[in-house]
């Protein structure tokens, strides 16, 4: 089952400075909400374990996330799936786009889509459009704390 | 009629096990030594399967064995199959896409079977089912059946375009001058919505090896050990019928969803020989969900033809099957001929046509289901009479009754010969019940505070008692649907049934035991019933189709016969009679015009005592058996009546008053048949409300518990207004017709046709939740809005 989510949120430094944190591994696991580990695999490429509760389910999902639609400094994309064992799987992208805010600082929109199956949909159906709002918000909030903190 | 005789409402004599906590059903069987399975299953709704990485799973604490499609294959498993064959208009066999039990190579629903953990514990085989690495490549699936020909989902290579095949019954040139004819056509798009069964127990099953016999035993949730056994030993190959065991303990309802040969099952007895360890698995709540066969799920456009008279001149129909992901083991049958020869109602209807595509889809197999096709006929039948009667400014009572068969038999025009029935009867009974002729005032009480009242009939007929074996293997069956019976008297008296029927509910052990006890004069409590068991019973057709009392029971009172013979010989002896000169009733023989007598447990001892008779010219023993084949199917038919209200504030519906008045022939248990019509009406109010299968696009099911897939439940139900008339069914020696499926045929159509009377237009489907009649009651308001 599939939902999209849009958002976006105010960032206190440059453009520059955001597009740097945002391809920086040590930056993205320590967003990425439930983010065990985050292996270099490639270029573009990580290994991921993240661990994630939908509803009465939670597993353990191991996959890949990758970025990919490099426009510096302006866009990319980040997306990333993982199987969970007879939880089932999860995936999904965001589109990030940069825009000088007005009055300073950085304005990031973010256009997230993500993929359910197995065990999450079957028990979770009821909660996965809200735990997957919750994730990606996170993710962004936590970004923004990042950026905050410098 | 004595007080356990035929005709009385005897308590049933299994509850007291039942509902004590006595029972014993497969999940109650531990073997000694036995290890558990667990699926993996797939998350994917049509994915290929690239690589599956054992190796982890395999070093994980108290893993037995891991087996894939691949074992399957190498160990020539066969495939499970399809028992009914069905052929496209065009002459081709109908397209079977292959079912291993465990993948190969390609999933193809959500919960198809992808690998089998075998362990000491089932939390272990769980655990180690985690480390099960598989790489999927996903594939685009189709869950619409109205979608599924040119979908870009492949789903079966044997099957092109997915479809299964193209069927039609009736004529259809006749039909189509019908309606050129006509003075009215009614148009009718309905939806028949996917349901899952949920019996209460789910399934189950133990395989056991015997290294000693080379003999295997399934232990299993089945309503029909014998087909399992055969089905598993003649077409899957896992062992030859004397080496193979099938037990079905108690089964805790099933609905038609354990008639079917399933994977797990399939497995279970299959790894138990290869790990040589009983092998046991039982169903979670939510395996249930995915992997039973799910019921219904047509999409179907309908026309009636009709004269300037209001008399139906044609009926045609074109409906769209899901058949799911494979086919199951009766799924064929089920949207062709338990449907479209059901399609002449209680109606005189000349000229009839359907048309039927069923298609693959990438969703969990649909097979028989309560009432299996006949409920989809009945609501194709029951909306367009309704709507037909309101579009021509009809009375839809008057109008059924315009039309209604009225002399017997009748043979309609889509292979069915109607042998009896007054419909009539059942109607005027109904009327009369639900106070249908003051309909007019309640409805405007109704409306003074702010309420929608409607009411809606549903005159069904179905056919059961399934089935003479030559007319329905002349229709595509594998395998003939007779009955047989056993009746061992011991030397005491006691009487012990041996029947290929299987309950799984409907009170057997007491039933079967009134006829004993109507027909040989001895106490219930002095029969025993057996039955679900390959090694006990010789052979057996199992339960469904509401067959065990019009064909389970003829096949017994066959062997009564031979048994009342046979001791009139030995009473005879006793006697010093001749047989023809003896009498037998009340349990006592004897000899016409005297006083002299004896009963029937002195004749049982005299049997096996054996001194009093010469045992050359008469075998000592008292023992027959019998196989009864039905001449024609049963035609059990009635009126249900339906009057609700809604609140279009909150679009919540709240049925008001049930009137069901059903002809089921002569009753052999008036209480436990009134049990089924309870359950029956409930299982269809379901479905009309409440009930509905749903996936996403993609193919993951969304209702996979009962947190998101609704029951009905006792407070949405009224308490019922049950009557009966009674016109005995003429082929079979009981005169009865069957009740097990009535309730479910009869009631979808009640509901929704009392809804659009309330409601005042017809745009509504079933499931007809909150939300869908407070959209369709905010229409209503709009158009009394518009009309004032």
């Amino acid at each position: 089952m599939a939902m999209t989510m849009k958002g976006e949120v105010a960032l206190p430094a440059d453009r520059q400075t955001v597009w740097a944190k945002l391809n920086d591994p040590e930056v993205l696991k320590a967003c990425i909400p439930g983010c065990q580990s985050l292996d270099k695999t490639g270029e573009n490429g990580f290994s991921a374990v993240v661990k994630l509760k939908v509803g009465p389910v939670s597993a353990t999902f191991k996959g890949n996330v990758e970025l990919s639609d490099f426009d510096p400094p302006n866009s990319y994309k980040i997306s990333g799936s993982g199987e969970g064992g007879i939880a089932g799987f999860a995936k999904g992208g965001a589109v990030v786009h940069l825009a000088d805010a007005e009055g300073g600082g950085t304005l990031l929109t973010y256009d997230v889509e993500a993929n359910v199956g197995g065990k999450i949909a079957q028990l979770g159906a009821r909660l996965i459009d809200g735990v997957a709002k919750k994730n990606a918000d996170t993710f962004f909030a936590n970004f923004a704390e990042n950026v905050k903190a410098g | 009629m004595s007080v356990t005789g035929i005709g009385a409402s005897v308590r049933r004599k299994e509850d007291v096990r039942f509902v004590t906590g006595k029972g014993r059903y497969t999940d109650d069987i531990n073997r000694p030594g036995q290890a558990h399975a667990y699926f993996l299953r797939s998350p994917h709704a049509h994915a290929t399967i690239n690589n599956i990485d054992l190796s982890a799973a395999l070093k994980m604490p108290g893993v037995v064995a891991v087996y894939t499609g691949d074992d399957i294959a190498a160990d020539k498993v066969g495939g499970l199959i399809c028992g009914w064959m069905i052929h496209s208009k065009d002459g081709s066999p109908m397209k079977a896409g292959a079912h291993p039990a465990l993948a190969q190579g390609k999933v193809r629903y959500v919960g198809d079977h992808v690998a089998v953990v075998i362990a000491d514990k089932l939390s272990q085989a769980r655990d180690a089912a985690e480390k099960i690495v598989v790489d999927y490549g996903v594939l685009p699936a189709i869950v619409d059946p109205a979608m599924a020909v040119g979908a870009d989902a492949k789903i079966h290579d044997a099957a092109p375009d997915n479809t299964v095949y193209n069927w039609h019954l009736g004529d259809k040139a006749a039909t189509d001058a019908a309606f050129a004819r006509a003075a009215h056509v009614t148009r009718l798009d309905l939806v028949n919505n996917r349901l899952s069964p949920n019996a209460m127990e789910p399934r189950a099953a133990v395989g056991d090896y015997d290294e000693g016999t080379d003999g295997l035993t399934l232990y299993t949730t089945s309503q029909n050990p014998h087909v399992a056994r055969l089905v598993l030993s003649a077409f899957i190959g896992l062992a030859p019928e004397h080496k193979f065991r099938v037990i079905a303990p108690d089964v805790g309802g099933g609905f038609g969803s354990k008639i079917f040969i399933y994977a797990e099952e399939t497995v279970c007895v299959w790894a138990a020989r290869k790990v040589r360890r009983p092998v046991k698995w039982t169903s979670d709540r939510t395996e249930a969900f995915l992997s039973d066969a799910h019921g219904r799920d047509h999409v179907t456009h309908a026309e009636l033809a009709l004269d300037a008279y209001g008399k139906i001149l044609g009926l045609r129909a074109h409906t769209t099957a899901n058949l799911g992901a494979y086919l199951s083991t009766f799924s064929s049958s089920v949207p062709t001929y338990l449907y479209a020869p059901l399609l002449s109602g209680q109606y005189d209807i000349p000229a009839i046509y359907a048309e039927v595509d069923a298609v693959y889809t990438n969703t969990a197999p649909v097979d028989a289901y309560r009432g299996a096709g006949r409920p989809e006929a009945t609501f194709v039948v029951e909306r367009l009479v309704e709507i037909a009667a309101r579009e021509t400014g009809k009375d839809p009572a008057a109008f059924r009754r315009q039309n209604f068969v009225t002399s017997f038999p009748h043979q309609t025009p889509v292979i069915m010969c109607y042998d009896g029935g007054d419909y009539n009867a059942s109607l005027t009974k109904a009327l009369e019940i639900a106070d249908y002729a003051n309909i007019g005032k309640r409805k405007a009480e109704a409306a003074s505070r702010g309420k929608l009242r409607g009411i809606g009939i549903s005159a069904y007929i179905e056919a059961c008692g399934i089935a003479p074996s030559a007319a329905v293997g002349s229709l595509g069956a594998g395998v003939g649907l007779w009955e047989s019976a056993e009746v061992r008297v011991n030397p005491i008296g006691t009487v012990e049934i041996l029947t290929g029927s299987h309950s799984h509910g409907q009170g057997h052990e007491t039933t079967f035991a009134q006829l004993v006890s109507e027909r040989l004069g001895v106490p219930i409590d002095n029969v025993a019933i057996i039955h679900g068991d390959t090694d006990k019973v010789q052979m057996g057709m199992g339960t469904y189709g509401s067959r065990s009392g019009a064909v389970g029971m003829s096949a017994i009172v066959k062997a009564l016969d031979k048994i009342e013979a046979k001791a009139k010989k030995v009473a005879g002896h006793c006697l010093e009679a001749s047989p023809d000169d003896i009498e037998f009733k009340d349990g006592k023989f004897t000899v016409k015009g005297t006083d002299k007598s004896i009963d029937f447990p002195s004749v049982a001892l005299q049997a096996y005592i054996a001194h009093k008779f010469n045992g050359q010219e008469l075998e000592p023993g008292l023992k027959e058996s019998a196989f009864w084949d039905p001449t024609n199917f049963t035609f059990p038919a009635g009126v249900h009546i339906c009057e609700l209200e809604v609140d279009p504030q909150t679009g919540v519906t709240t049925i008001v008053k049930w009137t069901a008045v059903d002809d089921f022939g002569n009753l052999i248990n008036p209480m436990i048949v009134e049990g089924q019509v309870h359950g029956g009406i409930a299982q269809g109010v379901g479905q009309a409300l409440f009930e509905g299968a749903v996936y996403t696009k993609d193919g993951q099911l969304v209702t996979a518990s009962f947190m998101d897939y609704q029951m009905p439940r006792a407070d949405n139900l009224p308490s019922y207004n049950i009557a009966i008339t009674k016109t005995p069914c003429p082929s079979n020696p009981l005169g009865i017709k069957g009740c097990g499926e009535a309730g479910a045929i009869a009631a979808p159509p009640a509901v929704i046709n009392a809804l659009t009377d309330a409601l005042g237009h017809e745009d509504i489907a079933m499931p007809a939740s909150p939300l869908a009649v407070w959209r369709a009651a905010r229409k209503t308001m709009a158009m009394k809005k518009a009309a004032e």
